[in-house]
Order: structure tokens, then C-alpha cells, then sequence
């Protein structure tokens, strides 16, 4: 065996093709499953794109480094499930590019925190957390208090749907309007946006008419996305024992 | 063109240019860490400006110490290396790697800029957007071309074992920073150019940036700098390798088996659970595989262990290869299952972390550039090797404070987050766990400052070196015992 | 080619290579290297045995122990829940108020309250239930802006204030200023009024005080005691929800009279069980202030 080395060692082309055939073989074996296996991604009702407001925050999720100290990915143990909710499914996240499952806690895990808080927290903790949480250490962010950039919003739908998230013509036709009327519609009414893209939280982060008068702010956007973290799936409906895999 | 004064004409003046490279993006990174640091023991330090939170900074800090740092380290040693293995110069001589030097500097500038501006394509360690992700691929393609063109010419009919490392981080790297950065711009539909979406999403994509991820670490911080460890504890020892047979052997395994064991970043995540197994069985596989190359290294001293006392050069690269053997005996634990689900999340992983990235990446870097400044310069030694001395003590220290803080921190953040008291409720909210990390946080910053204390000792001693001076001590020969 | 050479410290010979004046000794693999790694690989392969492990076309190997890590957790929770079932099941039938009669009950009730309240209420109402000035209400006073009865508290819980719940508590203040219900003297009287009704000399015969009697005494009660059914807090204390410690008292009442603020509080009966919010609502009516 040590003697054959020497023909490896001895040719660059050998040496090169002998690593590479080595290097490839995991990563095949461990990705190409993940499309071909069905039951990868549980087959459970209500995920759905993100609405235009919720994509947008998304971004911003995203452009923050909100990954670098906040997972959304609740684990399997009782533990989690008790302090966060259900643990997190496939399903929830399949069309997020790029997933947001992070690999440090040092907030807590986001994966379910829609509905938990109220717009008008979230405002509050996000322009200087110490307001409300005088214990934390996570950083203000009151430069969200501006008006949202989105004047290219179905550029990213469209590139979302090259990559494989079912926009219909018809939500990208909508996008501006849709995106305009999730901040401004009376969460008492029954707006538009919700045919399209159920559950989204709808109003505005903060009604202060300071910040209205900016009109859709990058604060909308994130809060609007934070809010519907967790919520699209309905775990009174789902089996948990037909999820294993 | 070259001060140095062997037969072989060596391109040098690239080389230099990479080490200087590496000294000043090493400061700037190991900066950058210990701000986002005290950022978490003193969130005012946020500063209320967008560009300087800490969910800004931290990607900046890891890629400025992994890729700016670590990736000017391997250039400078991998093309340094290259030509004395195979007694050749550069392949496309001071020019195309000159281009490589500017091309990746230029790089990690606008990719910095790009971070602290808020674009990124949000995955760990591969956050630049796709167009500074083509950038990379042509200066690594430039790379590739010089470090294998040079082995081509080569003088020696073997390639010495530290050319497969470099070769084999060369070639992985390229295919994990290909296919983890697949992504479609906005800009083709009439967007953002600063905005892409990966191609893969959810679990697909968990596992292709954990394929990525892990093996960043496995070829980039681990491979290559074997690489550099084969290369600069034979000569600094000057005894030969311990084992041509440990070297094939654990060679072939560590790259076969290190691309299998991604999936222990997923853990208990929505990963499905057979990709999980095959991630914690690989990674226990590792181990040996893994430590072939720390019983190579330090095997490589028997007979020169004394070195180990009278020279610091030796003294780093030898902890290095140590805090490796630490750090890779360590992550096969983290990679068991129930272990994991211990560790995952908290700053267990981060005290991982940096026991491999600056005990071993950083050692083992400051060794080699403590050998190669005085060689690339036409000087003897190192302006003071007592300074390398003062600066391995100050930076061991740090690094045990930095270390030891996150194992206690994240062993009692793990605990505490699972905890039940006798009722059979969790006893502490999550609120509770992040006010209980705060000491840890001081302490680890203060580590972190004692590390960055040191490279400032380090830049000290180069400058005086290059400028020609030697210290008193090193002058009296009984002073230091050094050679 | 250079020769093979004995290396004199080792007694190792060299495989006869050289770069750079790097030599390479031939020595065997370790013994104990080879045997660790094999041992490695051996329970991997029994790993692989006992779990699921391989994907096949649409598929994998399910692993002789059927393990799977979500069905494990079924397990663990159905174990937790007959552990704890003796004492839930006591709280999910006693009513409120029998559990703070029961000390072992009340003792349970708090300790589960406790975590609860850490976890999903000290966001907004700070731990303890401190609160939070000018936007919160502390929790842990007798002051009670939608009644402190067992039962008024859980039924807060339970649907929120100006929630996203059918059945949430909510109630209006008008805007008087912004509405020109009012004119700003009247504001700035009423003001006044108010002001000196908290610091208990309510200013009899000021013309405040017909402002009040005439447009806010309905909610808030001819002595500004508040009325828990609307949601209408007391104004005859010092104690406010909406004044920051930046704002002076008659201020902040002018701004609310303008163009009032109001609180909302998430409904919780979605994501938390009945017991769960039971042990809550005994833990803040024992924060202090219960009535
Ligand atoms: C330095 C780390 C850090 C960064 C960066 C950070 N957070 Fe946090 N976050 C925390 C900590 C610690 C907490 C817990 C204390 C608190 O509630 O403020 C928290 C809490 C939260 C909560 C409340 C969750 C709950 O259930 O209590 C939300 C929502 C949140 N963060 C959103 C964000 C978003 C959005 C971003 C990015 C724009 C972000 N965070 C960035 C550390 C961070
Ligand atoms: C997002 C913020 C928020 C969260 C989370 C929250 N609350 Fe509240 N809560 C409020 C606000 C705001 C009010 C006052 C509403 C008003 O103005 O009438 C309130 C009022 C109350 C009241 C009535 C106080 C009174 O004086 O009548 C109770 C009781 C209460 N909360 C309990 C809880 C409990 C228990 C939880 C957790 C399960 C909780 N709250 C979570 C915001 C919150
Ligand atoms: C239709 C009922 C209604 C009427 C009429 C009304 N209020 Fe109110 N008021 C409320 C409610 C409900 C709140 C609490 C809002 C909340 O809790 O978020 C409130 C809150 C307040 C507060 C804030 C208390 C605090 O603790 O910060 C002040 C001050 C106040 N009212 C003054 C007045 C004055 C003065 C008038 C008359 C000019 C008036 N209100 C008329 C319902 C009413
Ligand atoms: C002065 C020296 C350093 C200090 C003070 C420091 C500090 C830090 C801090 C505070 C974090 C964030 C931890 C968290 O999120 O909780 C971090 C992350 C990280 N650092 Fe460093 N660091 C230093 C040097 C280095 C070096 C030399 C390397 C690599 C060669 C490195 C690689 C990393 C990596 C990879 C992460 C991300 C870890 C993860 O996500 O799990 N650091 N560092
Ligand atoms: C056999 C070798 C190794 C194995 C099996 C291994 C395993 C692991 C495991 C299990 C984790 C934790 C994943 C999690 O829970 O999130 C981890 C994280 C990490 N390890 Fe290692 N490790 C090894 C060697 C090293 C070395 C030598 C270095 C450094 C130079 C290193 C750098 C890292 C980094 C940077 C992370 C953090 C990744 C992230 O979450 O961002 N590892 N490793
Ligand atoms: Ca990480
Ligand atoms: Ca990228
Ligand atoms: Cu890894």
C-alpha cells in the first residue's frame, strides 16, 4: 500500500483526482437524499410564502445578523417544547432561502415568537431593549425607525420563485399594494392581503404619528415578519406521531 | 528581486506581502472579537449605530480571522512552502500570485465594507453577496493555478506531504465555495445587485451550508494548516517526520471521513434523523484520523524536545499542535448526540471554537510567521526571542481565560436552560440563563485582550526585525540559550 | 534519489526522500492508533445497525431499535405528564380560588405561575411584575385597571386587552382633543382636575371639574375611582399607567385626554393550556395586590 502511494504522490493530476473523488462522496450521499425522501419535508397545512411586508423583514432579519444570536429552531426535547412550543418542522421553514436556523442561543430561539408579543412591544424592545428587558444585552435597533426601501419588492418575489417559492402572477402583480395595506389595514377588518397570504399580522409596529408620518417603516416590515414567525402551521391539526423521520 | 541566498531564485516578495497581509488582518480580527466581546459583557457598546451592532460585527470578526487572517497565513506559507518542497519557483512567477495577493486583499476590503453595511447573504461564514462570491472564485482559481503550476515544476520527484494538505484545502474549498453559495441576485429581475436567495432553502439548505460550514473548518483551518505544521516543526526541530506511513494514512481518512460530518451542526434540528447518525458516526470516526496529525507533529520533536525550553518559535508551534489534539478530541464529543444536545447553542461551542482557532489556527500561524520573518528578511532570528517568549505567555493566558470561562459558561447556560426543580417545573426563565453569562462574558474579554496584547507584542518584534535591530538579549549568548 | 538512511535518536529508518532537508522516517502506524480508529469504525457500524442511518431511493434504514428522535420525545413527554398529573389534575378541577385556600396547591400553583410568567408575561411587565413606566402596569400592586379578582385576572390572561381574540377585553377612550370633543382650555382645565384628584384635594368648584364631571366621570367615576368593567383605570392615586418619569402628570393626562393611548396585552388561551394560565392568574393575584 505505501509503496503504490508513490504514484499519487509523484502525478499532481493522480493526486488531484484522488482527492476529489474522496472529498465528493459525503456530501452526495448526504444532500441529494434530502430531495429524493418525501417524508423529509412533513406534509402539514398552512406554510405558505411570505407575504411582501414579511419578505421585506425578512431581509432586514437578515442584513442585522438577527442569526448571529437567535436560532429558530426548536428542538425536540421537553424542555424546549415546554419553554418555546412545538418543536420546529421541515415544513415550516422550506421556503425560506437561506434558512434562518442559526447555531447560537444567545437570545432566545424566534421560531415561534408571532403572536406572542404585541406589535407595539416589539417596537419598544427593538428601538432599545433595556426599556423593556433591563437585563438584556441585546442591541438597539432604532435605525429600523425609517421608511422601508421597496420600491423593487417583486424583484425579490420573482427571484424567490426562481428558487422555488410558489409566488403566483397575481401576488407579485400585488406586492405594493399588498405590502402597503398589511401596515395600514384595521386589524378589525378584513383586508385583502389576508386572501392572499392568511395569518399575516396586519398594522402598523407603532401608531405613534411621528413614525406613521414616515410612512411603511423597516420596523413594519421586521415586526410583521417576527409576527408571523411559528403561526403559519396549526398544531391542533397536525399529527406529531405521522411527522417521525 | 529576492534577498535570500539560496540556489533557487524564490518569488519572495509576494510571500512577504502575505505575511505582512496576515499580521495586520490577524490584529484587525482578533480586534474585531474582542469588541463584539465586551459588546455582550456591555451592550453599550452597540453604540446605538447601525453599523456596530453586534449582529453586524461578528460575522466581520469570523471572517476576518478565518479568511483574512487564516487565509493570508495559508498563502504566505503554502506559496513559501511550495517552492522549497519543489525546489521551483513560483508558477507564473511574482506576477500571478502578485495579482492573487492584490485580488484577495481587495476582496476582504469591499467584503468587510459590504458586512458592516448590512449586505449579507445570511449564512454563517459565506456571508459576502454572489458577486464578491465570483471574485473569490477567480482569485482562488489564480491560487490554484500558481500553487499546483509550481508543483508541477518541481524539482523533486515526490510531492512533500505538506503540498497534499495545501492541495487537497485548495481543491475542497473550491467545491464548498461553489456549492454552498449557489445563489439567484435580485438584480437579474430588476432588483437589488446587493441581494441574493440561495438556491436551496430550508433543511436542504441547513445541510448544504453545513456541508460548507464544517468543512471550512475541516479543510481551511484544519487541512491546510497541517499543511504549515508539516512543514515548520521539521525544520524548527530539524528532525525528521515521524511517520511517512501516519501521514498517508491519516491523510486519506481525514479528508474521506471530515465531509461526512457536517450534520453534527444539526443535531435534533428538522434535519431527519438518519442524516444526524451519519454526522456523529463520521465524526467519532475522525478522531484517530485527526490525531494522526498531532502524533506526527509532536513525535516529530523525540530527540529535540529541550527546543521545546530554549526556544518560543518551537514552544508555539508545538502548543499548537497540542490545543489541536485538544480541540479535535473534543469536537468528536461534541459530535455525540446527547453531548450535543448539551452543548448546542451555548458558548460551549464557542469555547470549541476557539480553543481550535487560537490555540491551534493562531499558534501554529504566529510560529510560522515568527520563522518566516527573520528567513523572508535576511536576518538571523527574530529581532528578540525573548518578546516571542513574553508574547506566548501573555497569549496562553489569555486563551486559558477565554476558554475555561466558556466551558463554564455554556456547560451552566446548557444546564440551566433544561433545568426542573422539584416540582417538576423549569426552574429558570430564559432571561434568568443570559444575566447569569455576564461574569463569563468580562472574563472572556478580558482573555480576549490578553490575546490581542500579544499579537501587538508580535507586531512590535516584526517591525524591529524587519528595520534590521537586534535586542540586547539576543546579542549576549547566554542570555536566551538561543540558537 | 537520496538513500535510505537509520535515524540515530529513533532508530528509525528513512523512506530516502528529502525536501528542503526534510526528511520523513518510515515508522509503523502506532498500535494503539490503529486499534482506537478500528474500534471507532466498529461502533459506527453497530450505530448504523441499531438506528436509522442510510438513505436508500425513498428512504433509509429505520435501525433495529425503531429510534427516532421525535417519537423519543412523545415518550418523555407522556412520562413528564403522568408525573405531574396528580397535581395538574387537582389544579384543572379546583376552582381559583379553592387552590390559594390549599397551601400545597398554592405552593404548586406558584411555582408553576412563576416559570410561566418568567417565560411569556416579564417581557412587558418585567419580572416580579414591576412593570414598566408609562407602558406596562405593574403587576404587583393593588392597583387594577380591569379588576384584581381571581377571576377578572384570569379572564385577562386568557383573551388579552385589545387583542387579536374574539373575546378580548377592550373598551375606548374617546379622542376628546383630537375628535374637538373639547377645546384645549377645557383640556388644560380638566387637567388640572385630574391632577389634583390624584394627589387626593380634588380641586372642588374648578371649572375642571364640571369638564370631568360631564365627559369622564361615566368611566372613570365621579371620584376618579376607575371602573374594572371598562377597563377605565382609577384617577384619584398616584399611580399611572401611561406617565413616563421624562412627562409631568397633568401633561401626560392632557396628551391622553387629546388623543388617547391604549394598552394591549396578547390573548394567551392559544398558546398556553387552561391549567397553565390558572397557575398564572394564582401567581399574580399573589404578586401582592390580588383583591
Ligand atoms: C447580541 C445578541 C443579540 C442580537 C444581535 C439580537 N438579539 Fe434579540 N435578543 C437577545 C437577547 C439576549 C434577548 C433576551 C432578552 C430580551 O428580551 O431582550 C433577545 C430577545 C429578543 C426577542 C424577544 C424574544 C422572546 O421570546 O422573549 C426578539 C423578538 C428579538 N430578540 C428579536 C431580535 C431581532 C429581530 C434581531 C435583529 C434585528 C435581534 N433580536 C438581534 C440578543 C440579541
Ligand atoms: C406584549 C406585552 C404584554 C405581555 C407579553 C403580557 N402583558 Fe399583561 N398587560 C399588557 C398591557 C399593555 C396591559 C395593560 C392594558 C391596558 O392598558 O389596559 C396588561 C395588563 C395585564 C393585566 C391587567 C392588569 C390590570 O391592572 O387590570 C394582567 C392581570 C396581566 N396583564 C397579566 C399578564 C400575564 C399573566 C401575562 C403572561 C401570560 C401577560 N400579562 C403578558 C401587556 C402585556
Ligand atoms: C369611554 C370610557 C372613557 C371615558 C369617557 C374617558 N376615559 Fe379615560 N380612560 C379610559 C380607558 C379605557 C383608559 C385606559 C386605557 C388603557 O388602559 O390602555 C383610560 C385612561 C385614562 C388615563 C390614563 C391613566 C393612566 O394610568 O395612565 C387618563 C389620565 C384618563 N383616562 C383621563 C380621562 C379624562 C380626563 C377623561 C375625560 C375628559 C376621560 N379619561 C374619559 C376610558 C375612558
Ligand atoms: C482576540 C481573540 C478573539 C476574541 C476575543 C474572539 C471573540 C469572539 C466572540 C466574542 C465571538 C462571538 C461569540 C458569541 O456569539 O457568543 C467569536 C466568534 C467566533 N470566532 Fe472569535 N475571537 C477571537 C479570535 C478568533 C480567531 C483567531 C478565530 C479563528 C481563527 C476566531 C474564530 C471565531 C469563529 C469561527 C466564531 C464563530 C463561532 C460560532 O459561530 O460558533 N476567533 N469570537
Ligand atoms: C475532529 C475534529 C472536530 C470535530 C468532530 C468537531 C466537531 C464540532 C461540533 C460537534 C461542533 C458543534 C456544533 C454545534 O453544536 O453547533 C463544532 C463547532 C465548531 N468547530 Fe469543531 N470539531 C472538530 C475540530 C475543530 C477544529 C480543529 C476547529 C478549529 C479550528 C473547529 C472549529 C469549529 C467551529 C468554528 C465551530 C462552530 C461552527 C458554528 O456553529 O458556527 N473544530 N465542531
Ligand atoms: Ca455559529
Ligand atoms: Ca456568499
Ligand atoms: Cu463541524
Amino acid at each position: 500500500m505505501f509503496k503504490h502511494h508513490a504514484k499519487i504522490e509523484t502525478n499532481i493530476f493522480f493526486m488531484a483526482v484522488g482527492i476529489l473523488l474522496t472529498v465528493v462522496v459525503g456530501g452526495l450521499v448526504e444532500v441529494i437524499p434530502l430531495f429524493s425522501i418525501e417524508s423529509t419535508i412533513e406534509k402539514v397545512k398552512g406554510v405558505r410564502p411570505y407575504s411582501p411586508l414579511e419578505l421585506a423583514g425578512r431581509n432586514i432579519y437578515v442584513r442585522e445578523g438577527c442569526y448571529n444570536c437567535h436560532s429558530q429552531m426548536i428542538r425536540p426535547f421537553k424542555d424546549e417544547v415546554e419553554r418555546y412550543g412545538p418543536y420546529s418542522l421541515a415544513a415550516e421553514s422550506k421556503y425560506d432561502h437561506p434558512f434562518q436556523w442559526g447555531s447560537k442561543r444567545t437570545g432566545p430561539d424566534l421560531a415561534r415568537v408571532g403572536g406572542k408579543f404585541t406589535n407595539e412591544w416589539h417596537f419598544r424592545h427593538m428601538v432599545n431593549p433595556r426599556d423593556v428587558v433591563p437585563g438584556s444585552i441585546m442591541p438597539g435597533y432604532k435605525h429600523l425607525v425609517r421608511k422601508l426601501d421597496y420600491a423593487t419588492i417583486e424583484a425579490d418575489m420573482k427571484a424567490n420563485r426562481a428558487v422555488g417559492v410558489p409566488y403566483t402572477d397575481a401576488q407579485i402583480a400585488n406586492a405594493k399594494k399588498d405590502l402597503e395595506e398589511q401596515v395600514n389595514a384595521d386589524p378589525a377588518s378584513n383586508p385583502a392581503v389576508l386572501a392572499s397570504y392568511p395569518k399575516a399580522h396586519v398594522g402598523p409596529s407603532s401608531d405613534d404619528p411621528k413614525v406613521r408620518a414616515l410612512g411603511v417603516t423597516e420596523m413594519d416590515a421586521l415586526v410583521a415578519y417576527l409576527q408571523v414567525l411559528g403561526t403559519m402551521v396549526d398544531f391542533k391539526t397536525v399529527d406529531l406521531s405521522k411527522v417521525r423521520r | 528581486m529576492s534577498i535570500n541566498t539560496e540556489a533557487t531564485p524564490y518569488c519572495d516578495d509576494v510571500i512577504r506581502k502575505f505575511t505582512i497581509a496576515a499580521i495586520f488582518w490577524g490584529v484587525v480580527g482578533f480586534l474585531a472579537g474582542d469588541f463584539i466581546a465586551f459588546q455582550l459583557a456591555f451592550p453599550v457598546l452597540n453604540l446605538d449605530l447601525e453599523w456596530t451592532t453586534f449582529g453586524r460585527l461578528r460575522p466581520l470578526h469570523t471572517s476576518a480571522v478565518i479568511f483574512a487572517f487564516g487565509g493570508n497565513v495559508l498563502f504566505c506559507t503554502s506559496l513559501y512552502i511550495v517552492q522549497r518542497t519543489s525546489r521551483a519557483s513560483l508558477f507564473g512567477g511574482e506576477g500571478l500570485a502578485t495579482a492573487t495577493f492584490w485580488g484577495f486583499q481587495s476582496f476582504i476590503v469591499v467584503a468587510a465594507l459590504t458586512y458592516v453595511l448590512g449586505f449579507s447573504q445570511g449564512q454563517e461564514y459565506a456571508e459576502p453577496e454572489w458577486w464578491l462570491d465570483l471574485w473569490l472564485t477567480v482569485v482562488w482559481v489564480m491560487y490554484l493555478i500558481v500553487f499546483a503550476g509550481t508543483i508541477m515544476k518541481r524539482k523533486e520527484p515526490h510531492i512533500y506531504v505538506a503540498n497534499w494538505f495545501f492541495f487537497a484545502m485548495i481543491l475542497t474549498v473550491a467545491m464548498l465555495h461553489l456549492g454552498n453559495n449557489i445563489a439567484v441576485p435580485a438584480a437579474f429581475f430588476g432588483g437589488s445587485w446587493m441581494k441574493s436567495y440561495n438556491i436551496f432553502g430550508g433543511v436542504q439548505n441547513a445541510m448544504t451550508q453545513w456541508w460548507y460550514g464544517h468543512n471550512a473548518v475541516g479543510f481551511f483551518l484544519t487541512a491546510g494548516f497541517l499543511g504549515i505544521m508539516y512543514y515548520f516543526v521539521p525544520k524548527r526541530a530539524e528532525r525528521p517526520v515521524y511517520s511517512y506511513r501516519l501521514s498517508i494514512v491519516h491523510f486519506w481518512a481525514l479528508i474521506f471521513l471530515y465531509i461526512w460530518a457536517g450534520p453534527h451542526h444539526l443535531h435534533y434540528t428538522a434535519l431527519p434523523d438518519w442524516a444526524q447518525t451519519l454526522g456523529m458516526t463520521f465524526s467519532v470516526m475522525l478522531w484517530m484520523p485527526s490525531w494522526g496529525g498531532m502524533i506526527n507533529g509532536l513525535m516529530t520533536l523525540s530527540g529535540a524536545w529541550d527546543k521545546l525550553r530554549t526556544d518560543p518559535v518551537m514552544r508555539f508551534l508545538v502548543s499548537s499542535v497540542a490545543f489541536y489534539g485538544m480541540s479535535t478530541f473534543e469536537g468528536p464529543m461534541m459530535s455525540i448526540k446527547a453531548v450535543n444536545s448539551l452543548s448546542h447553542y451555548t458558548d460551549w461551542g464557542i469555547g470549541h471554537v476557539h480553543s481550535g482557532a487560537l490555540g491551534w489556527v493562531a499558534f501554529v500561524s504566529f510560529g510560522a510567521i515568527y520563522y518566516l520573518i527573520p528567513k523572508l528578511y535576511g536576518r538571523k532570528e527574530m529581532y528578540s526571542l525573548k518578546l516571542v517568549g513574553t508574547h506566548f505567555w501573555i497569549a496562553t493566558i489569555g486563551i486559558v481565560l477565554y476558554i475555561t470561562a466558556m466551558w463554564i459558561s455554556g456547560i451552566m447556560q446548557g444546564l440551566m436552560w433544561r433545568a426542573y426543580d422539584n416540582l417538576g417545573f423549569l426552574q429558570y426563565s430564559f432571561i434568568e440563563t443570559v444575566e447569569a453569562m455576564k461574569p463569563y462574558y468580562v472574563i472572556r474579554a478580558i482573555g480576549g485582550l490578553l490575546f490581542v496584547a500579544g499579537s501587538l507584542v508580535m507586531v512590535y518584534n516584526v517591525f524591529k526585525t524587519i528595520k534590521g535591530d537586534v535586542a540586547d538579549e539576543a546579542l549576549s549568548p547566554a542570555a536566551s540559550g538561543a540558537r | 534519489m537520496a538513500t535510505i538512511e537509520k535515524d540515530s535518536v529513533t532508530g528509525q529508518s528513512t523512506t530516502g526522500h528529502e525536501w528542503d532537508g526534510i526528511k520523513e522516517l518510515n515508522t509503523p502506524l502506532p498500535k494503539w492508533w490503529v486499534y482506537v480508529f478500528w474500534a471507532t469504525v466498529v461502533w459506527a457500524i453497530g450505530y448504523w445497525i441499531a438506528m436509522p442511518a442510510w438513505p436508500t431511493v425513498n428512504g433509509y434504514t429505520k435501525g433495529v431499535l425503531g429510534y427516532s428522535s421525535r417519537a423519543d420525545l412523545d415518550n418523555e413527554l407522556a412520562l413528564q405528564k403522568a408525573g405531574r398529573a396528580a397535581w395538574l389534575s387537582k389544579i384543572e378541577a379546583a376552582e381559583l380560588d379553592a387552590i390559594e385556600k390549599d397551601k400545597d396547591l398554592l405552593r404548586y400553583a406558584m411555582a408553576g405561575g412563576k416559570i410561566a410568567f418568567g417565560e411569556n408575561c416579564g417581557a412587558c411587565h418585567g419580572t416580579g411584575g414591576v412593570g414598566v413606566a408609562g407602558a406596562y402596569p405593574t403587576l404587583a400592586d393593588d392597583e387594577w385597571i380591569w379588576g384584581g379578582t381571581l377571576a377578572d385576572i384570569e379572564q385577562t390572561i386568557k383573551f388579552g386587552i385589545r387583542s387579536t381574540h374574539a373575546e378580548t377585553r377592550v373598551s375606548e377612550m374617546p379622542k376628546f382633543g383630537a375628535d374637538g370633543l373639547l377645546k384645549p382650555e377645557q383640556i388644560a382645565a380638566v387637567s388640572d382636575y385630574v391632577v389634583s384628584m390624584a394627589s387626593r384635594a380634588p380641586a372642588k368648584g374648578s371649572p375642571g371639574e364640571a369638564v370631568y364631571v360631564e365627559n369622564c366621570a361615566v368611566c372613570h367615576g365621579e371620584d376618579g375611582s376607575g371602573q374594572a368593567a371598562l377597563g377605565a383605570p382609577a384617577l384619584n392615586n398616584q399611580i399611572w399607567l401611561f406617565k413616563t418619569a421624562k412627562a409631568s402628570a397633568k401633561d401626560m393626562v392632557a396628551a391622553q385626554v387629546n388623543a388617547p393611548k391604549h394598552g394591549s396585552m396578547p390573548a394567551w388561551a392559544d398558546r398556553l393550556d387552561p391549567t397553565t394560565i390558572k397557575m398564572l392568574a394564582v401567581y399574580v393575584h399573589n404578586l401582592g395586590g390580588g383583591k
